[in-house]
C-alpha cells in the first residue's frame, strides 16, 4: 500500500497515584473487598499507550436520616430502606455499588442537631451491614463537620475510610482524625487547577501520605457547568501525566448530589412537554453526567439512582475490555 | 497547519528580486507567515510551491457541510484536542435513521417528531440535524420512495445509507439537489460511489474497517477519483474501540497534519450498543470526543434533551460565557406595586430564575447585575455580585422610579450579603428569597405582600 498510517502515541512522564480505600480483616479491617482507584498512566480507556489498571469505581450516596429534599423518584426507587442507613447501605451494595458514602445531614428530621455519639454509632451500623468500603462526609458546615468526622475517624479505626471534605478553609482537624486513626481524606477544592494542588501541598504539609487523599475537583451537573468540572479535569489529569507531583491524586466527583438538585430530575410536573418522560430523562442526566467526567478522569463517582448506577458500570465493564 | 516563515522561504525562488515589493525573498516569507502579504505578490513562485502553499492554509481537519439552506450543518474544522486549549467550533451533528424496510407510515411519523422537536435551553433553540435513511431493503425502488416520503416530511440534511450504488442513484434523484451526505463508499463500490458524489456535489462518507492505513489509501483513491468532502467512518463500534480510533484520528490531523484522514467522523453509537440507554452513553462520548456526525437509532425527548445540553456544554467557549444583557426586566406586566428581584447576567442563572418568574404569572421586575457572565455564588466568591455592585445597579438603570416600594428580594445563596446592602441601599428592604429558582413561585405567592 502507497501510505503507512502510524499511530500517533504519547509517551508520558508521570502517572496517577493509586488510592485504596478499605481494609480486609488481614489489613486490620473488617472489609470483605477493598477498592484501588488511579494509576492510570494515559487518558481515560486509552489501551494502546498506557496503563489503566483499575476501573473508575461506582460509589451509591446514602444518607444518616430519611432525606427531606431527595427527588421522589429517588425515593421511590429506595423504598422503606431510607429510613434506615444500615438496611439502606445493605440494599446499595446489592444493587452493584463498589463504594459507599455516606452523607450525615447534620440533623434528624425532627431538627435534633446529630451529636458525635450518634454519628459514630450510625458509621459503626453501616459498617456492620454492608462490605464495602465507605465515605462518609459531613453536613458541610465547618464546625459540625470536625466535630462529626471526629468521632466518625476514631468509630471506623482501621477501616481506611475516607473522609470529607477538607475544603481551603477546613481541613486541619479532618486530616488530623485521618492521620490518627489511618483514614482518608478528600480534598475539595472549587473548578480551578492551582486551588486544587494548593490544598494537596497543605494536606501533606500536615503529613498524611498522598496515598491517603483523594481529589475533588468540583463537578457541575449536565447543564449546569459540567463543562467546566470536564475541563478542569482534563488539565488536572495532564499535568498529572506531564509530572506535576501534586495533581496526581485519584479524582472522585458528587455526580448524584449535582444532578438531582437541578429541575430536570426533582421536578415531573409543569416542565416544557419537550423535555420528555421525567423519569427516563433524570436517569439520563446522572448517567451521562457521570460518563462524561468518567471520560475526562473521574476515578470514583456517587450517584443515587439504581438504574444509573447500572447504567454506568456497563459502560465502565466496556471501556476496560481491550 | 500553518507553516513558519523559514518553511515558506524554503518554497521561494531566493533570488531577491524585489518583485513583491519586499527586500528579500526571506522578508517576504515572513509577512506571508504572519498573514501580512499574498502568494500572488510573487510573480516568480513555482506550481508545486503554490500547490504546497495552499495546502498547508487548508484547516487540518475539512469543513464538511451537508443540506443546503437554513438548516444545513457544518461539521469539521477542529483545531484542538481539548476544548480547554482553545475551543470547539462545530457541534457534531445529531441525526436519527429510519430504515426502507419500516412501514412508510411509522417513517414518516418519525420524521415529522425529529423534524418538529426543538427544546428551549438558556435562551437558545436546541434541535436535532437531519435523518439518515438506510437501505435496508436493499431494493433501489422501495429506498428511493423511502427518502422521497422523508424529503416530503422535512427540509433536514439527509444522510442517505446504500451499499448499491444504483439504490444510492435512484434516491438521490428524489432529493432535489439538497447535498445529502451519502454513506459510504467502500473497497468495493468506491467508484461508483465517488462518481454519484461528484455528480450530485455531495459529500461521500468512506468506509473502511480494517484499520487507518486501509482506510487512509481508500481515500485517496476517492480524492484521486476527484471527490473533496469526505466524511470518514473507521468502523469502530464499540465505546472502547470508538474512543480509541477517534482519538487517534484527530490526533494524526492535528499533531501530524496528516492530510488524508483530515475529515470528520461518522458515528453510529446504536450499533454499538446492547440498549437504547448504551447508545445514549455512547453517543455522548461522541460528543465530547470527537464525532462529527451522530446517527442515533431512537428517539426520544427524554435522551434527545440531555444529548442536545451536553454539546451545548462542550461546544461552549471556554473563555466566554453565555452572558444576557444587564439591565431591568418586566416579566408578566407588573406595575409600581410589583416585587423587585436581582439576579446576574450568567445566562443559565437568567434563564433559571426568569423562566420561574414567568411561570408564577405574578408580574415582577427582574433586575440584572452585569456579573460579567458569573453564577450567583461564583460571582459573589469573585466580587463581582456583592453588595456595592447590586447598589449600583439598582442606580444605574433607576429602579427606584418604577417602584412605589423599597424592597428588593436577593438569592437566598447569598443572604449574608443583606446587612451590607442594606448600608449601600438606605431605606431599602432587603428580602432574602429561596435558594433554587425552583422555589420562586411559591415565595412570591405566599411570602411576598
Ligand atoms: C461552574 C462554576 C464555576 C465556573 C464559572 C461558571 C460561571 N459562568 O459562573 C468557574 C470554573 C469559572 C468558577 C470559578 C470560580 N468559582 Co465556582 N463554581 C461553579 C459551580 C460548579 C456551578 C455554578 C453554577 O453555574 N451554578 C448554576 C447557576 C444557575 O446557579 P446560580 O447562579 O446560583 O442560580 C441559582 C440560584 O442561585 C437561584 N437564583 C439565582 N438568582 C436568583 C435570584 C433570586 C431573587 C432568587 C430568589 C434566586 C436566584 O436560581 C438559580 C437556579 O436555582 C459552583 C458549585 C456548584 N456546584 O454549585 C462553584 C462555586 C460557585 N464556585 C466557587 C468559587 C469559590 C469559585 C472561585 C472563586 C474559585 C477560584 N477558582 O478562584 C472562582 C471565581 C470566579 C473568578 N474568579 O473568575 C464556590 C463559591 C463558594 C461560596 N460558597 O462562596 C462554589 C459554590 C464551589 C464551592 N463549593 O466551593 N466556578
Ligand atoms: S518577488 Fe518572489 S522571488 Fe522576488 S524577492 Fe519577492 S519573493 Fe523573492
Amino acid at each position: 500500500m502507497p501510505v503507512t498510517v502510524e499511530i500517533p502515541t504519547e509517551k508520558w512522564s508521570g502517572s496517577v497515584r493509586e488510592v485504596t480505600l478499605g481494609a480486609t480483616a488481614e489489613q486490620g479491617g473488617t472489609r470483605t473487598r477493598t477498592v484501588t482507584v488511579g494509576g492510570e498512566t494515559t487518558l481515560p480507556f486509552l489501551h494502546f499507550e498506557g496503563q489503566m489498571p483499575n476501573p473508575p469505581a461506582v460509589c451509591i450516596e446514602i444518607q444518616d436520616h430519611k432525606p427531606l429534599d431527595w427527588s421522589p423518584l429517588l425515593l421511590e426507587a429506595w423504598g422503606d430502606v431510607v429510613e434506615d442507613p444500615a438496611a439502606w447501605a445493605k440494599e446499595a451494595e446489592a444493587k452493584g455499588a463498589d463504594l459507599i458514602m455516606l452523607r450525615l445531614i447534620g440533623s434528624d428530621n425532627e431538627g435534633n442537631e446529630t451529636t458525635p455519639e450518634q454519628a459514630a454509632e450510625t458509621v459503626k451500623k453501616v459498617l456492620g451491614a454492608t462490605g464495602l468500603p465507605l465515605i462518609v462526609r459531613g453536613p458541610g458546615q465547618a464546625e459540625k463537620d470536625n466535630e462529626l468526622l471526629v468521632a466518625v475517624a476514631d468509630a471506623a479505626r482501621g477501616e481506611r475510610i475516607a473522609l470529607g471534605l477538607c475544603e481551603e478553609k477546613n481541613y486541619a482537624t479532618i486530616v488530623a482524625a485521618a492521620q490518627a486513626h489511618n483514614q482518608l481524606v478528600i480534598s475539595s477544592t472549587p473548578m480551578d487547577v492551582n486551588l486544587s494542588k494548593q490544598l494537596i501541598i497543605l494536606i501533606k504539609d500536615l503529613g498524611l501520605p498522598l496515598d491517603r487523599i483523594l481529589m475533588d475537583p468540583t463537578t457541575g451537573a449536565l447543564g449546569y457547568g459540567i463543562e467546566y468540572g470536564y475541563s478542569v479535569m482534563e488539565r488536572l489529569r495532564l499535568a498529572a501525566f506531564q509530572g506535576d507531583d501534586m495533581t496526581q491524586q485519584p479524582m472522585i466527583c458528587f455526580v448524584g448530589e449535582e444532578c438531582w438538585r437541578q429541575k430536570e430530575s426533582k421536578v415531573g410536573e409543569g416542565v416544557p412537554e419537550e423535555w420528555g418522560d421525567w423519569q427516563k430523562r433524570a436517569i439520563t442526566w446522572e448517567t451521562i453526567t457521570a460518563t462524561s467526567l468518567i471520560h475526562s478522569g473521574a476515578d470514583i463517582v456517587t450517584l443515587r439512582h439504581p438504574e444509573s448506577v447500572k447504567n454506568v458500570k456497563a459502560t465502565i465493564q466496556k471501556l476496560m475490555s481491550q | 497547519m500553518a507553516l513558519s516563515g523559514l518553511e515558506i522561504y524554503k518554497l521561494l525562488p531566493k533570488t531577491n528580486c524585489k518583485d513583491c515589493g519586499f527586500p528579500t525573498c526571506l522578508a517576504f516569507a515572513m509577512k506571508l507567515s504572519q498573514k501580512q502579504a499574498e502568494l500572488s505578490a510573487c510573480p516568480h513562485v513555482s506550481d508545486e510551491a503554490k500547490e504546497a502553499l495552499a495546502a498547508a492554509a487548508a484547516p487540518p481537519i475539512r469543513l464538511i457541510t451537508v443540506g443546503t439552506g437554513d438548516q444545513k450543518i457544518e461539521v469539521g474544522n477542529e483545531t484542538v484536542l481539548f476544548r480547554h486549549d482553545k475551543t470547539f467550533f462545530h457541534e457534531p451533528g445529531l441525526m436519527v435513521r429510519v430504515k426502507d424496510d419500516q412501514p412508510l407510515a411509522e417513517v414518516e411519523e418519525l420524521v415529522a417528531k425529529v423534524d418538529g422537536f426543538s427544546v428551549e435551553r438558556v435562551g437558545m433553540e436546541l434541535r436535532l440535524n437531519g435523518i439518515a435513511v438506510e437501505n435496508a431493503s436493499g431494493d433501489a425502488d422501495t429506498f428511493a420512495a423511502c427518502v422521497e416520503a422523508v424529503r416530503a416530511k422535512t427540509q433536514l440534511p439527509l444522510i442517505l445509507i446504500a451499499k448499491d450504488p444504483a439504490a444510492m442513484k435512484a434516491a438521490l434523484a428524489k432529493t432535489d439537489g439538497s447535498k445529502p451526505l451519502l454513506y459510504a463508499a467502500d473497497k468495493d463500490n468506491w467508484q461508483a460511489m465517488a462518481e454519484l458524489a461528484k455528480e450530485h456535489e455531495a459529500p461521500l462518507a468512506v468506509y473502511e474497517p480494517e484499520g487507518l492505513t486501509a482506510l487512509a489509501n481508500l481515500v485517496e483513491q476517492v480524492k484521486e477519483a476527484g471527490v473533496e468532502d469526505i466524511v470518514l467512518d473507521p468502523g469502530a463500534r464499540t465505546p472502547g474501540e470508538s474512543l480509541s480510533t477517534l482519538t487517534q484520528l484527530r490526533r494524526l490531523a492535528l499533531k501530524k497534519n496528516f492530510r488524508l484522514l483530515g475529515y470528520p467522523y461518522i458515528t453510529f453509537p446504536g450499533e454499538g450498543a446492547e440498549s437504547e440507554a448504551e447508545e445514549v452513553i455512547l453517543a455522548a462520548q461522541h460528543i465530547a470526543k470527537y464525532g462529527g456526525f451522530i446517527v442515533l437509532d431512537h428517539f426520544d425527548p427524554a435522551t434527545a434533551y440531555p444529548l442536545l445540553t451536553l454539546r451545548l456544554n462542550i461546544y461552549t467557549d471556554p473563555q466566554k460565557p453565555i452572558q444576557v444583557e444587564p439591565g431591568l426586566r418586566d416579566i408578566n406586566g407588573p406595575s409600581a406595586e410589583s416585587p423587585l428581584l436581582v439576579t446576574t447576567n450568567f445566562s443559565l442563572t437568567y434563564f433559571s430564575v426568569s423562566g420561574e418568574v414567568e411561570g408564577s404569572g405574578i408580574p415582577s421586575w427582574l433586575l440584572i447585575c452585569d456579573s460579567e457572565g458569573l453564577s450567583v455564588l461564583t460571582a459573589w466568591a469573585a466580587g463581582k455580585f456583592d453588595a456595592e455592585k447590586i447598589a449600583k445597579t439598582v442606580k444605574e438603570f433607576n429602579v427606584a422610579e418604577k417602584l412605589s416600594h423599597q424592597k428588593i428580594v436577593i438569592p437566598g445563596f447569598v443572604s449574608g450579603i443583606s446587612g451590607e446592602l442594606e448600608e449601600e441601599l438606605p431605606g431599602w428592604e432587603i428580602r432574602v428569597g429561596p435558594r433554587e429558582a425552583v422555589d420562586i413561585p411559591a415565595y412570591l405567592k405566599n411570602v411576598w405582600t
